[in-house]
């Protein structure tokens, strides 16, 4: 077993273990512990993983494929069923897989000084850490069958999650609005999965083989079937990018969600959608892709455009976040439609981007709603007069939301538009137009609610606010402000390892 | 990388990381503002020393400098499309860059001294001094990086940028309720015309298939993309240098402190669209239709500004219309053609704006109201501040031979070579619509400028009970030191140094330099001098005669019935409540009903649904027992009429 084999199975194995071991040890503030070690320990391996990475040599053969891990790791699993354990990691991957790794990291960590009010710590700990499992096997796998596995697997804990340590209080009310909230999401993503199951195997059937990297390029499938395939697949990670139409199980799930529940669904489960988008929709049936590409840009500036104008309209600090979510993804979704290097490199970015960000964001709604006890934005003002820091921050992650240049968030956003207008022809720059104008929405409504939560006279929730913040809040954070600013100055972090297997991709686009 | 590509690349990193330092210091303690203070001092330390560095690293950077430098390197690349990081440099930039520095010192200086808890005031003014300190590095860095970018990305990284130091310095005066709103209208307006401006690189980026300003200039674009960048670009200048439509922001961005609306008006922000679109020149001198665009925009920015100005009561909202005003002499310079012209009427308006809002601030200091209604008489108790005021208010008017009057003389030589010689890329009715606005804005400037002089500083005192007295050395060096310029820069635009710096090009858009301005001097007197100079003359003369009449009277009653149209801009704040606001607040509304009841309703109710199928299923089979029989044996029966016919067809 190589260097390569083996930090792929670690990445998988150890937060899977350290759920274990979190669920055995009895104690539980020891048990909180082990399992942000056994997160650190994930991401130290994710990290490796870009040590010593090949790949590149396939690509001087003859039909080299379009799917070029660093390392792979290809084993059989049920010969019965022709099923394959086949996980790699490469340029594509490899971001989300260390930004999945750190939000894992950040949360166990926030859990270990703070659990929220509904259940153990321990128990909350060892639901993160499975969910961590599934969503890095999702981005690991490089067979069709495993990826469906990995992605349903991601699903239970979250609801769990949502239903036992979510929402604001224990009143009935409050109770059964997270319940509704939990099953309107499993509900819902299970019908997308269900999508996802039925175009895997129009896929599996048609091509004998559920290997990615064979398939990829969409060789040996029929037009006919792209087009099913493609729709199949892509309503199915639309529902969890999300796109509009198919967004709604988002603002309740986000909004009832415990802070770290939030942090990782908006961080990086949202990005299960967009990956299996690029990987697996575009690359599987790229001639589908192609012909539906309009549709999907439509709905994505239509995602942008309704998402800003309903933030504008919000009320609830963690409501407005989620929300905001459905613009930002928006764009994510431009970028991958438009089917050039430049569009999909701007969604690998945009994708890492809103994860820090938002993933952020939610920290610090999660922290105003501990202090203030309210989420209300009418009841929100003044917060810069008695906690600056905190005033400050959200300042800063409201900016970064926005898409400043010189921040995470810009290069996303900007360049799915000038991927927008690469591409060109009427309907496309009209596209362009719109999502810019969605641009200067996404503002107003993040200036919006700076000026209601931060300006102004301290209202009755915040005036009693500390000014100070807590270790471990400041440890959680810290992280993600860097790296809003580094990937914002060097967006070669992210796109660094991304250029060459975008272009292989869009390579077998053409 | 040569010396001076380093110089140019080092220029906004050093404010930069004195900003960066800055924020991380602590907040002051509540109340404790005084010098004794360790964060404040800090922070004082900080922000003086980077704008002092830039200062240095600019002068450096002008004397150095022996003609345009250039140096990149590749940023990141987007599939085809390369962003770079680099600068770009020429005495343009040089000198735009030193007066960038220059006022961001001055501010930083003079901001010690206003931004301090007097010992009669009785609320805690700056306890937030190392952010405001450290907003001000940021805002400097950021011009600076507009000014020596060589790549359109990174200048709209410092345009952005800028953008949010202005919305963050605008709302930091937490006792005055109409900043907060202030500081959103700012951002947001400039950040509309940012889509144009983001899209307008778009455009340009991808036809040239590079962001670098060298190789988007040096590529052959098509008409109908030159033309529609031009205008989207455009969209992106008004918003920054505040030209009509997009100029509301300007007035109200007054609601921050007096040291910021200096810096705003002077140096930065404002004079990032006019310096940009020098830097772009050659684009635009190819594309008439965005030139007669920007001419019509130059001209009804001119007058409108200038007329406002006229009915303010405030001091410093005057000033800020005056700003407004001037921004279109530099843009109407553009639309006919001479990017020298407009660079030299920014560096002079750049130093008499900074000197003229330094000074209001003195006294707004000690009179303590910014009203005009309640000043008068300070001639006397405040004479340096009245020197300097009159200094920056004869350059603003332009009285010979303070800089106002030179620079401006340029603008109004090339509008008019443009109307009545045809020179320059724009048509010639685009000649004649700047001159004739320029002139008729020369009358209205003086007789504002006028205004705002007796008002302040002549007949009695309107206030006897305050005791106004010229301001302690922090807050009267930076003034005075600004006069100089502000009095004498104009001097420097004969035929010299500093002429051939400002004309000094790159290579790649030597085709674009308009010939009105002889390579030799910014300045050429011709005998139509005299114009402008009798039209300043009546401008002045009337609005002194209307003071004399009655001393204590406003001038501006004079106006009659338009008094209160110009004290409201026409009311164009109005029209873009009802035209832009409104509409969008109502649409957010709309979208969150509908997405609530009509999306979001759809699925609870496919739910809905699903659960009631279910439970008419489930009472269908809670049936009692005697139907229940009924059911099976009626079932049986049809199974084996079923299997009976099957069995006979078969």
């Amino acid at each position: 077993m190589s260097l390569g084999e083996f930090l792929l199975v670690a990445v998988l194995a150890v937060p899977a273990f350290g759920a274990l071991a979190v669920a055995a040890i009895p104690r539980d503030l020891p048990a909180r512990v082990a399992g942000t070690v056994a997160a650190a320990l994930t991401l130290v391996a994710a990290l490796a993983l870009a040590v010593d990475r090949s790949g590149t040599w396939t690509a001087y053969s003859a039909t080299p494929p379009a799917v070029r891990p660093w390392h792979a790791l290809d084993v059989a699993w049920v010969p019965g069923l022709d099923l394959r354990f086949h996980l790699g990691v490469d340029g594509i991957s490899w971001p989300l897989v260390v930004l999945t790794a750190l939000l894992t990291l950040l949360c166990c960590g926030y859990t270990c000084w703070r659990v929220p009010a509904g259940g153990s710590g321990r128990a909350l700990v060892a639901l993160l850490l499975v969910v961590e499992v599934g969503i890095l096997g999702t981005f690991l796998a490089l067979d069709l069958v495993l990826f469906f596995l990995f992605f349903e697997v991601v699903l239970l804990p979250m609801y769990a999650i949502i239903v036992g340590w979510g929402g604001d209080g224990t009143d009935p009310a409050a109770v059964a609005a997270r319940r509704r909230a939990a099953r309107k999401f499993a509900l819902y993503t299970l019908f997308g999965s269900v999508l996802l199951l039925v175009g895997v195997y129009v896929v599996v059937a048609a091509a004998g083989t559920a290997d990615i990297v064979a398939l990829t390029g969409g060789t040996g499938l029929s037009r006919g079937t792209q087009l099913a395939a493609f729709t199949l697949l892509a309503v199915a990670f639309a529902v969890k990018s999300p796109l509009w139409p198919l967004h709604s199980w988002l603002p309740d799930a986000h909004t009832q969600a415990p802070t770290v529940g939030s942090v990782l669904l908006a961080g990086v489960l949202l990005k299960m959608g967009t990956y299996g988008l690029i990987r697996v929709a575009v690359g599987v049936a790229p001639e589908g892709a192609r012909w539906a590409a309009p549709v999907l840009g439509v709905l994505a500036v239509a995602a942008i455009l309704i998402g800003s104008l309903v933030c504008l309209a919000q009320t609830e600090l963690k409501r407005l976040i989620a929300y905001s979510s459905v613009g930002h993804m928006g764009f994510v979704l431009l970028g991958i439609a438009t089917l050039t290097a430049t569009g999909i490199q701007a969604a690998l970015i945009g994708n890492v981007a809103h994860g820090i960000i938002t993933g952020l964001l939610f920290f610090l709604a999660g922290a105003i709603k501990d202090r203030a006890h309210t989420g209300a934005l009418r009841e929100l003002s003044g917060l810069r007069e008695t906690a600056p820091r905190l005033s400050g921050l959200l300042a800063f992650a409201a900016v970064a939301s926005l898409g400043l240049p010189g921040l995470a968030g810009f290069w996303g956003e900007a360049f799915a538009v000038v991927a927008a207008v690469e591409v060109g022809g009427t309907l496309w720059i009209t596209l362009a137009v719109l999502a810019a104008l969605g641009g200067a929405l996404t503002a107003a409504y993040l200036l919006r609610l700076l000026r209601q939560v931060t300006h102004g006279r301290p209202s009755a929730a915040v005036a009693g606010l500390k000014p100070g913040l807590a270790g471990a809040e400041l440890a959680a954070w810290a992280p993600l402000v860097l790296l809003a600013l580094a990937v914002g100055l060097a967006p070669t972090l992210v796109l660094g390892v991304a250029e060459a297997p975008v272009t292989a991709l869009v390579e077998v686009l053409r | 990388m040569s010396t001076t590509t380093l110089l140019g690349a080092l220029l906004p990193v050093v404010p930069l990381v004195a900003g960066l330092v800055g924020l991380l210091l602590p907040p002051a303690a509540r109340g404790a503002a005084t010098d004794r203070d360790t964060a404040r001092r800090a922070a004082i330390a900080l922000g003086v020393a980077g704008a002092a560095g830039a200062l240095v690293l600019a002068v450096a950077l002008l004397v150095t400098l022996d003609g345009p430098a250039e140096s990149s390197a590749t940023w990141i690349r987007f599939g085809e499309l390369t962003v770079t990081l680099g600068v770009r440099l020429d005495g343009a930039a040089a000198l735009v860059a030193v007066a960038v520095a220059a006022v961001a010192l001055a501010v930083q200086v003079y901001s010690v001294g206003y931004l301090r808890r007097g010992p009669h005031d009785d609320v805690d003014v700056d306890h937030r001094y190392p952010p405001y300190a450290a907003q001000i590095s940021l805002f400097t860095a950021a011009m600076l990086l507009v000014v020596v970018s060589g790549d359109l990305i990174m200048l709209l990284v410092g345009w952005e940028v800028m953008g949010i130091c202005s919305y963050l310095l605008i709302a930091h005066d937490r006792w005055l309720p109409q900043a907060p709103a202030a500081a959103q209208k700012a951002f947001l307006v400039t950040r509309v015309g940012d889509v144009g401006f983001l899209l307008g690189i778009a455009l340009l980026g991808v036809s040239a298939g590079s962001f670098r300003i060298a190789d988007v200039l040096a590529h052959d674009h098509g008409t109908g993309t030159l033309t529609a960048a031009g205008l989207l670009l455009l969209a992106g200048v008004a918003g920054k240098s505040a030209q009509f439509p997009l100029h509301t922001w300007l007035p109200d961005a007054m609601a921050g402190p007096t040291p910021i609306s200096a810096l705003i008006h002077a140096a930065t922000m404002v004079a990032a669209g006019v310096y940009v679109l020098t830097r772009l020149w050659p684009l635009f001198a190819a594309t008439p239709t965005a030139l007669a665009v920007l001419g019509v925009m130059a001209s009804v920015t001119v007058l409108l500004g200038a007329l406002a100005a006229t009915a303010q009561d405030d001091i410093k909202r005057v000033l800020a219309w005056s700003t407004v005003s001037q921004l279109g002499y530099m843009t109407g310079a553009l639309a006919v053609g001479s990017p020298p012209a407009a660079l030299f009427h920014l560096l002079t308006h750049a130093a008499f704006k900074a000197l003229l809002f330094l000074a209001a601030g003195v006294v707004i200091h000690a009179v303590g109201t910014a009203a005009m209604s309640r000043m008068g008489g300070l001639r006397h108790s405040m004479p340096v501040t009245f020197w300097c005021t009159l200094i920056g208010l004869g350059a603003l008017a332009g009285v010979p031979p303070l800089s106002g009057f030179w620079s401006k003389e340029g603008v109004l030589a090339a509008a008019e070579g443009a109307a009545l010689h045809g020179d320059g890329p724009a048509p010639a009715w685009v000649g004649w619509l700047v001159w004739l606005a320029g002139l008729v804005g020369v009358a209205v400037t003086a007789w504002y400028a006028t205004r705002l002089l007796l008002r302040t500083f002549f007949g009695a005192p309107r206030t006897p009970l305050t005791h106004p007295h010229d301001p302690p050395a922090l807050l009267r060096w930076p003034g005075l030191a600004l006069a100089v310029p502000a009095a004498l820069l104009g001097l420097a635009g004969f035929p010299g140094w500093f002429a051939t710096q400002l004309q000094s090009t790159t290579p790649s858009d030597a085709e674009g330099v308009s010939d009105l301005m002889p390579p030799d001097g910014l300045i050429h007197l011709t005998p139509t001098v005299l114009l402008p100079l009798a039209l300043l003359l009546l401008g002045a003369g009337l609005a002194w005669a209307g003071w004399r009449r009655d001393t204590a009277a406003d001038p501006a009653v004079a106006l009659g019935p338009l008094r209160p149209v110009f004290a409201r801009a026409f009311r164009l704040d109005d029209v873009q409540q009802a035209l832009v606001v409104r509409p969008t607040t109502a649409l957010g509304k709309a979208a969150r009903v509908a997405d609530e009841r009509v999306v979001d309703g759809a699925v609870t109710g496919t739910g809905h649904g699903a659960g009631a199928l279910g439970g008419g299923l489930a009472t269908l089979h809670r049936a009692a027992l005697p139907r229940a029989v009924a059911a099976v044996l009626a079932g049986a029966l049809l199974i084996a009429l079923a299997a009976a016919l099957i069995g006979v067809m078969s």
